[in-house]
């Protein structure tokens, strides 16, 4: 038991020196003092609670991504039988019920659709994307299947992570994180932010524009009604657009979509002076652009953003160029987040800001500040009632106390784990339970001293004898510790990981190196006697 | 020199004398505190209840204007905030609930806590925003699930541990003890109206863990005795083995004391809702390791048969050898 080959203590020796190294670039950083740069540093992060910054869960709603699909499938249709040669017509298409189904009008094109669509129905990967059922001879239903519904809303939220990546990095933000999270959410935290508010409008905003077709066949009572015709929608007026209240009727179909951007720029109307956003197309889009714009000269068309019509000029001349200008009420901020936000492509589900989670830098700081003087005093009073209570074992207590905090320290700096705020209680608490494992040993020395053992002996036997109650009461507590990481969030985590770190740092050191140090004085001094 | 002791050598103090009438208190202790718990309820935060929290400083201001904030919050339409102050005297923290017709709203506490901070800044333009939590009604109550899960997960996995490690009666001992302690724990919350948070979670599990370490540590020693004294009656043996612990338990629940205390008085304001009851735990747990994990043993029929070292299968082979020679 008390027998330490000197290979042993080489490796009890070099992995302490290890641990306690580690931690010593964090501690220059608390301290504010500076670490050369020649060498390495592993750092343990602190959390968003004592950095400053902001948290935000963003969740999107999967039922959006089934409808946008449905409605994608509905243009699809639409366009490949009108554009069959002979033209098949269709009619009483609907979407209810999640599922598209339309008549075909002759018995005669019904095998001709079937292989016509059968392409949109089987998809581009290798899961069948649609169940596609013909009933009473001429109905087409179309049913998205399970997995080809899950596969859109993956993409959908692949995609939307990476335009929430590009719009924070057009804020220049440093070291954002940005990770998917479950099936419709994404976790963004940002260190150090001044503005949480401008964050989170871009990240609010989905920035889908649509140019649509003004119905001017609609009659504005029943646009006021909200009634359509055949064939168009109703669209409101943005607030703060010049006809606020009110609302438009435009054409579903043969409108274009705003994703073909390459560019956007926030810029000055040369007459008004007012700020508008410059956007300019690419090819494609720039050509289809042309054609709409070509084919209504005269007509007004709305340019509708995010479901809401930001203004409906008309078209005064075919634009060639493959640019144009929005312009609606915008202030120099909005219209420099329009942007961006088109710059970095439209979000293709709307996320909602479920969670955030903001503190200030200074906050964090006097919290750090605090919790280290309570640390610093409370280890004190620990240390003085060892030394106190056990003499030369309370040394060792001590040393083993100190040793632990940096080993702590060390391990989260090397496992690139992060310290929060609850960490810092979580730290306190190791700290008042880590001597517990000495004061067992302590008191079962004594104990067996008491009952006449000499002291090698008594040693011997506290060591073995206590070891069993330690081992059993950091095993419950490695349970308690391990469920709250599984089920806690953020800060919470981090109380989880210092108290999990804690429990095996503190049996290495106030049993395993106390131990060492215990036998080496036994073999040296030979004690007949011991002040415990 | 002559070191301290705090407990004296060989204690005979007799514990479970009292055993029935402590039973009996701390079975009212643990109706009480659900008492409060249902009766008076917790104080959900933002965590749990959904809504907002917002910390700020008035930069230029001495004091903070408590009344004022409240009023004007009320003008706005949330009704009952909480305003109070918070660390500093010009520092504030203010809590408001969702009504219940917008917890289905995901963007609710988003949208208020905007319409609040743009109200309190107008009026005081020192309104420096130190912090804000905005919780929609789906997380939190996602929150509420895994913390309720987490708590009873971790209660009945620590039981089943301590069953396997010791005896069935050791694990329903342990497992009452814990209810014990997490109840006080729970009603110590609802009596003082100390905020539940995520963080309280957290202090309610890290209480679990300590509250069973004494467990542990008493349990051990009457195991022990047990395979030692065979004959030496239950009670007599339970007290003997909470008088050997004795100055352990002394010695560890004042090193955790003098830990938690500076926490407490000098550490972050924030933290003052966990460290408040790990410290009464501290106290809970020890009290219930020795008047409710112990006696329990002896309603439960615990013999010192049930350590008597076995045979190993070593032992039966080479006892088989033997026979065989």
């Amino acid at each position: 038991m008390l027998e330490f080959p000197t290979w042993k203590k080489v490796w009890l020796w070099g992995i302490t020196l290890a641990c306690c190294l580690a931690a010593l670039p964090s501690i220059f950083s608390i301290a504010n003092a500076r670490w050369p740069d020649a060498l390495p540093e592993p750092m343990v992060n602190l959390g968003l609670d004592l950095a400053g910054g902001s948290h935000i869960l963003l969740e999107a709603e999967a039922s959006q991504v089934a409808e946008q699909r449905l409605e994608n499938m509905e243009e699809a249709v639409r366009n490949l039988t009108r554009n069959a040669e002979p033209r098949i017509r269709i009619g009483d298409v609907s979407t209810q019920g999640g599922s598209l189904s339309f008549m075909v009008e002759s018995t005669a094109d019904v095998d001709r659709t079937r292989e016509l669509i059968m392409p949109l129905v089987n998809g581009a990967g290798l899961t069948r994307e649609w169940d596609l059922q013909v009933v009473d001879q001429t109905r087409f239903v179309l049913t998205p299947t399970s997995a080809g519904l899950e596969q859109a809303v993956t993409d959908a939220m692949d995609s939307a992570t990476e335009v929430v990546r590009k719009r924070i990095d057009e804020l220049g933000t440093r070291e954002p994180t940005i990770i998917r999270q479950g099936d419709t959410r994404i976790v963004v935290q940002v260190p150090g932010l001044q503005d949480p508010e401008q964050l989170k409008a871009l990240l609010g905003q989905t920035a889908q524009l649509e140019f649509k077709l003004v119905d001017q066949s609609a009659l504005p009572a029943d646009v006021a009604q909200g009634i359509a015709p055949a064939g168009s929608q109703i669209f409101p007026y943005a607030p703060g657009s010049d006809f606020e209240g009110q609302s438009i009727a435009v054409r579903r179909l043969g409108g274009i979509q705003g994703d073909n951007l390459i560019n956007a720029q926030q810029s000055f109307d040369q007459q008004t002076n007012e700020p508008i956003v410059n956007i300019q197309f690419d090819q494609q889009g720039g050509a289809r652009f042309a054609r709409l714009t070509q084919e209504n000269t005269g007509k007004p068309f709305a340019i509708i953003l995010d479901g809401q019509v930001i203004s409906a000029p008309n078209i005064n001349e075919p634009i060639l160029g493959g640019s144009a200008q929005i312009s609606g009420s915008f202030t120099v901020e909005t219209a420099n987040q329009l942007a961006i936000s088109l710059r970095s492509g439209a979000l293709p589900v709307d996320l909602a800001v479920v969670e955030e989670r903001t503190v200030g830098p200074d906050l964090g700081a006097d919290s750090i500040r605090q919790g280290v003087i309570a640390m610093t005093i409370g280890s004190l009073a620990v240390i003085v009632l060892m030394l106190v209570t056990y003499g030369r074992f309370g040394v060792y207590a001590t040393a083993a106390l100190m040793i632990n905090v940096l080993m702590i320290l060390g391990l989260m700096a090397v496992l690139g784990t992060t310290l929060t705020l609850p960490g810092i209680a979580g730290f306190v608490l190791t700290i008042g339970a880590a001597v517990d494992a000495n004061v067992l040993i302590n008191e079962r020395i004594r104990e067996e001293r008491r009952r006449g053992r000499r002291v090698i002996a008594a040693v011997e036997s506290g060591y073995k004898e206590a070891s069993r109650a330690i081992y059993d009461a950091n095993v419950t507590n490695f349970i308690a510790g391990v469920l709250l990481f599984m089920f806690g969030s953020g800060p919470v985590r981090g109380f989880a990981v210092v108290l999990v770190i804690g429990l095996f740092t503190s049996v290495f050191t106030a049993v395993t190196l106390t131990r060492m140090w215990v036998a080496d004085w036994l073999r040296k001094a030979r004690p007949t006697e011991i002040n415990l | 020199m002559r070191l301290l002791k705090l407990v004296p050598d060989d204690t005979n103090i007799q514990f479970l004398r009292w055993r029935v009438p402590f039973f009996v208190l701390s079975l009212v202790l643990i109706v009480g505190s659900w008492g409060l718990v249902l009766g008076k309820g917790l104080n959900f935060g933002v965590d749990f209840a959904g809504g907002l929290e917002v910390r700020a400083t008035y930069t230029q201001s001495e004091v903070a204007p408590v009344a004022e904030i409240r009023e004007q919050l009320e003008q706005i339409g949330y009704e009952s905030p909480t305003v109070q102050q918070f660390g500093d005297d010009n520092q504030v923290s203010i809590r408001v609930s969702l009504p219940d017709d917008q917890s289905a709203d995901k963007e609710a506490a988003q949208n208020a806590a905007n319409a609040i901070v743009a109200e309190l800044r107008d009026a005081h333009p020192d309104f420096r925003l130190d912090g804000n939590d905005n919780v929609s009604g789906k997380v939190s109550g996602e929150f509420r699930n895994d913390a309720a899960l987490a708590l009873v997960l971790a209660m009945i996995a620590v039981a089943l541990y301590i069953w396997v490690r010791f005896e069935w009666q050791f694990g329903v001992g342990a497992l009452f003890a814990l209810l014990h302690d997490t109840s006080i724990a729970l009603g110590f919350y609802a009596l003082t109206q100390i905020e539940f948070s995520l963080q309280s979670v957290a202090a309610v599990l890290a209480i679990i863990g300590y509250s069973l370490n004494d467990t542990v540590v008493v349990y051990d020693r009457i195991r022990e005795n047990l395979k030692k004294y065979r004959k030496m009656p239950l009670v007599e043996l339970l007290d003997l083995s909470v008088n050997e612990t004795l100055s352990r338990t002394v010695m560890t629940t004042l090193s955790l004391a003098l830990a938690l205390l500076p926490l407490m008085l000098f550490g972050p304001a924030s933290l003052f809702g966990m460290a408040a009851p790990l410290f009464l735990a501290l106290i809970v747990g020890t009290y219930s390791s020795v008047y409710l994990a112990a006696p329990l043993l002896i309603w439960l029929g615990v013999t010192s048969d049930s350590f008597v070292p076995e045979e190993t299968a070593t032992d039966r082979q080479e006892a088989a050898a033997r026979k065989l020679t």
